[in-house]
């Protein structure tokens, strides 16, 4: 049993994007362990050793490898905390816009009519809104908060998943075997559960993977923009919005370091989606 | 096709019918929009004066009704935080916004169609790899970290080009390219699978069959056909462009749609956000719809949906 996992993890190893896949497994296993990683506290800075350059420039210390921002905090240790905060909120706006996604679009798609009308139409208003725009919008109105962020991201981003697998759904309706279900007096639910979402699985995966990168952006943007995840916590798109201050003066650490999380992690995801949408599913191969 | 167009115009107007409601609650459903309007500690008589003033009184059926009828004759109410008409301010600040915008399209097409053309003709070589590569790239880094970057590098470093603001050509190139580089990709992608597709194609055959050089059979041939999808991405692109172009906007003291936007939401001009979010998907329901009736034109098929 044992060897048969590793046999299929080398089978899958052999076939993904490595570079993409160490960046991202690396990302993850430094937000888990944050807390035995970073050096430094991420919230709480040291007046004495503020605006340090990194380690290989003059004046530079071995303590704070990335140097230090105006409040004298370990830009390390927030970049390290601050992986913690984009995946978290990443993975959990994708899983709830998938969820709002996927129920309307398999709503939509199996029962058809007016039903299928009310939902697309939503989706359609919801498909021409200014994503940003909407997002800062609405993050004034519920305030600051990383669960405002996430419900925010979630409620915005379902709409792309409500129109593939509505797409998806008006497919396998047809299909042998959902008829054959339909004869054997399988309930409509039943079906739904036990032959739709199974079908529409790989779909949503892939659909998540090439999404995951625009909402981390996204939320960098709005935190960028102060209205996203509130001060002092570590996060990537704050402590841009922090550095952009020292701009002008040259602290260019401030503001390299952070983008270059953000940069890494949408690409490995970028990466390893653009690969999933070609193996999993060639139907879909020219998604946008 | 007469019918296929009342349908798709019936369903635009559904659509931007739930787009003005969603904008509309989305300012109503939060703490009262009074206590963010008025000073810190006013009193009830001033919230009332300040509900009278904004018609916040009135039930939410009435004001959203009020919205519509008012939104129809261009009339959006007064921004609080600029004393002037919000259609005047929009207007005003409409041509910042197509400005970077069309630059910005620009050289995102330029590039992309290039680097997909290239890609195309080179499957698996080098260049293809790296094209691949710098696309991804642009699609991964935030825009307005580009921008800061941008700054460091032309205006710290070379102290060649200015930190922000608006008038001359050389403001124009740094927004413009931050806003650019991440759609290049998505040109260079559509463009390399298009010209593909059309390169296997028959015609084309007989025109490699006849001895056409290779230089006449990409660029008159293959190129024209394989443009198509890139002419329809770019159009329905151009507001996701307008909107993802706060931030850069914000960096750069750009005085477009965006930063408007952006201040009204921080000094709660709600008056303000409703009328620019409400324009940008309008236009954007609007150009699907014209993207949708011209496809339907050029192709029968889509009009028996």
């Amino acid at each position: 049993m044992g060897s048969e996992i590793w046999k299929w993890i080398k089978e899958i190893w052999r076939r993904v994007p490595k570079v993409a896949v160490i960046i991202l497994l690396l990302l993850i296993v430094t937000a888990i362990f944050a807390d035995f990683l970073a050096l430094h506290d991420p919230e709480i800075g040291d007046p004495r050793q503020r605006l340090l350059p990194p380690v290989w420039e003059q004046e530079g210390k071995w303590t704070y490898p990335l140097g230090t921002d105006t409040m004298g905090r370990d830009v390390l240790s927030r970049m390290i905390y601050g992986s913690r905060v984009s995946l978290l909120v990443a993975f959990s706006a994708v899983i709830i816009a998938g969820c709002i996604g996927t129920f309307l679009g398999v709503i939509a798609g199996f029962f058809g009519g007016w039903v299928d009308q009310v939902i697309m139409r939503f989706t359609d208003a919801w498909l021409s809104i200014p994503t940003v725009m909407f997002g800062v919008l609405m993050a004034v109105i519920l305030g600051p908060g990383v669960w405002n962020i996430v419900i925010i991201l979630g409620g915005t981003f379902w709409s792309r998943y409500a129109r593939v697998v509505r797409g998806e759904t008006l497919s396998l309706k047809t299909r042998d075997f959902v008829h054959l279900a339909k004869i054997a007096g399988c309930g409509k639910p039943r079906i739904i559960w036990k032959h739709i979402l199974p079908n529409v699985f790989n779909s949503v995966i892939t659909l998540s993977s090439l999404q995951i990168g625009i909402v981390i952006v996204v939320e960098a943007s709005l935190t960028f923009l102060g209205v996203g995840v509130p001060p002092p916590k570590p996060a990537w798109g704050l402590m841009l919005s922090e550095g952009r201050g020292g701009l002008l003066a040259g602290y260019w650490w401030l503001v390299v370091f952070p983008g270059v999380g953000i940069g890494l992690l949408v690409f490995s995801f970028n990466v390893i989606g653009d690969w999933l949408r070609r193996y999993l599913d060639p139907f879909y191969r020219n998604i946008e | 096709m007469k019918r296929y167009i009342i349908r798709r115009f019936i369903f635009g107007i559904i659509v931007v019918g739930i787009v003005s409601l969603m904008i509309f609650l989305a300012t109503r459903i939060g703490p009262d929009p009074a206590y963010m309007i008025a000073s810190p500690g006013a009193d009830e008589a001033e919230l009332n004066s300040i509900r009278d003033r904004f018609g916040l009184n009135e039930p939410l059926p009435v004001q959203y009704f009020i919205f519509i009828k008012k939104a129809l004759q261009a009339d959006f109410g007064e921004s609080i935080y600029y004393g002037l008409p919000v259609a005047e301010i929009v207007w005003q600040r409409l041509p910042a916004t197509l400005m970077l915008v069309a630059t910005a399209k620009l050289i995102s097409l330029s590039f992309g169609i290039s680097a997909g053309i290239l890609a195309a003709r080179r499957r698996g070589s080098m260049v293809n790899n790296l094209l691949r590569y710098f696309s991804f790239l642009g699609l991964s880094m935030p825009n307005f970290w580009i921008a800061m970057l941008f700054i460091l590098i032309f205006s710290v470093k070379l102290q060649v080009l200015p930190t922000g603001g608006y008038g001359t050509f050389w403001h124009l190139l740094m927004p413009a390219f931050s806003l650019g580089w991440y759609f290049s990709a998505g040109y260079t992608r559509i463009t390399e699978s298009a010209l593909l597709q059309v390169l296997n194609s028959e015609y084309i055959k007989l025109c490699r069959a006849k001895g056409l050089s290779e230089f006449s059979v990409v660029a008159k041939h293959a190129l024209k056909n394989s443009l198509i999808p890139v002419v329809t991405l770019a159009g329905m692109n151009i507001v996701i462009m307008v909107s993802s172009a706060v931030a850069i906007e914000m960096v750069f003291a750009w005085p477009g749609l965006g930063l408007l936007m952006y201040h009204g939401a921080i000094y709660r001009d709600f008056n303000v956000v409703q009328a620019v979010i409400l324009f940008i998907s309008v236009s954007m329901v609007f150009i699907n719809l014209a993207v949708d009736i011209l496809y339907a034109y050029l192709d029968p098929r889509i009009r028996y949906d």
